[in-house]
């Protein structure tokens, strides 16, 4: 759980270029971590290739904070 | 100027006179590309002329499913696809009283409906890259409608909105969406037409004469470059002065 979350973000900060400590458990990509909706698209893309997982474009509309990518790529992976 | 070396190209229709030769073009500025179309043999043909930067990957764009694995193979041949040129089209020319469903339907599905998928399937690369250019053929027709051409009017003009709107959604990232949209080209579709039809199409023309496929090649090779990179949402228009839209 704690590898996936480290590796999510990095993941995060590498793409939105945004502090580490701003990552909390219930940080918006959009609302608090500055992510536009393109922006949401390339971090669902990144995810995938980190993981080796496919995230459907439902599921990718329900992530919208860490802790749901967090969550959503452990169950998944 | 318009260097591509090291840049991958796919382009589609590209047994085509005006394919062809954006194929050409591109090849000559140094760019790998991947030669498109329903119809081998010349592929193959125009593959062995260019050298081994050039790769043939058939495909039948009225097939949905051979449509979503193009930029695929594309990029399983070149390792991936920078430059996208939807050139591919068909025609089915009818008055618009007598035209049939499946007229409209085939028209739009490769016109428009292909080229739209094969963009969405280029984007995921190109937006990994940050660099991506696309290009997409239209038709003076889609600005000026022309009779007998309601379906393909139609899906050109729809192509020219498409890239707008997909030429605004990718902008920061440094993928442009443009198109370049020819008049009347000497082709071999053109060779048909008799002395007295040639002359009647010429007095339309303020440049008194059709245009080359190197002319329609050289806009491509404009937009496809890295020198383009502030034109986005554009439409050329290569027509000798037909249409000033």
């Amino acid at each position: 759980m704690s590898d996936i979350s480290d590796r999510v973000k990095k993941i995060v900060v590498e793409h939105l270029g945004v502090d580490e400590a701003k990552i909390t458990e219930g940080a918006s990509f959009i609302d608090d971590l500055g992510a536009d909706s393109l922006d949401t698209v390339e971090l669902v893309m990144a995810f995938e290739e980190e993981f080796g997982i496919e995230i459907p474009d439902d599921a990718a509309e329900n992530i919208q904070t860490f802790g749901d990518a967090v969550k959503f790529i452990t169950e998944a992976a | 100027m318009f260097e591509l070396t090291g840049k991958r190209a796919l382009v589609t229709g590209a047994s085509g006179g005006i394919g062809a030769e954006i194929a050409r073009t591109l090849y000559a500025a140094g760019a790998s590309v991947a030669l498109s179309g329903t119809r081998e043999a010349p592929l193959a043909a125009l593959a062995s002329e260019l050298g081994e930067r050039a790769h043939v990957v058939p495909c039948n764009l009225s097939d949905p499913e051979a449509v979503a694995g193009l930029i695929k193979t594309a990029t399983e041949a070149m390792g991936g696809v920078d430059i996208l040129v939807n050139n591919a089209g068909i025609t089915r020319d009818n008055l618009a009283m007598r035209m049939s469903d499946a007229e409209w339907q085939d028209v739009i599905d490769v016109n428009l409906s292909a080229s739209a998928k094969l963009m969405r399937a280029a984007m995921r690369g190109m937006m990994k890259a940050r660099w991506g250019r696309v290009v997409n053929i239209t038709s003076v027709v889609g600005a000026t409608g022309n009779p007998g051409q309601m379906n393909y009017a139609a899906a050109k003009a729809g192509l020219v909105g498409a890239s707008k709107a997909l030429a605004q959604e990718v902008a920061s990232r440094g993928i442009t969406v443009n198109c370049v949209a020819p008049g009347f080209i000497a082709t071999p579709m053109t060779d048909a037409l008799t002395e007295d039809q040639k002359t009647a199409i010429n007095s339309r023309i303020p440049a008194g004469r059709m245009g080359t496929p190197e002319e329609v090649a050289s806009a491509v090779l404009y937009l496809a470059s890295t020198e383009a990179g502030y034109m986005t949402g554009a439409v050329l228009h290569v027509n000798g002065g037909m249409a000033m839209v």
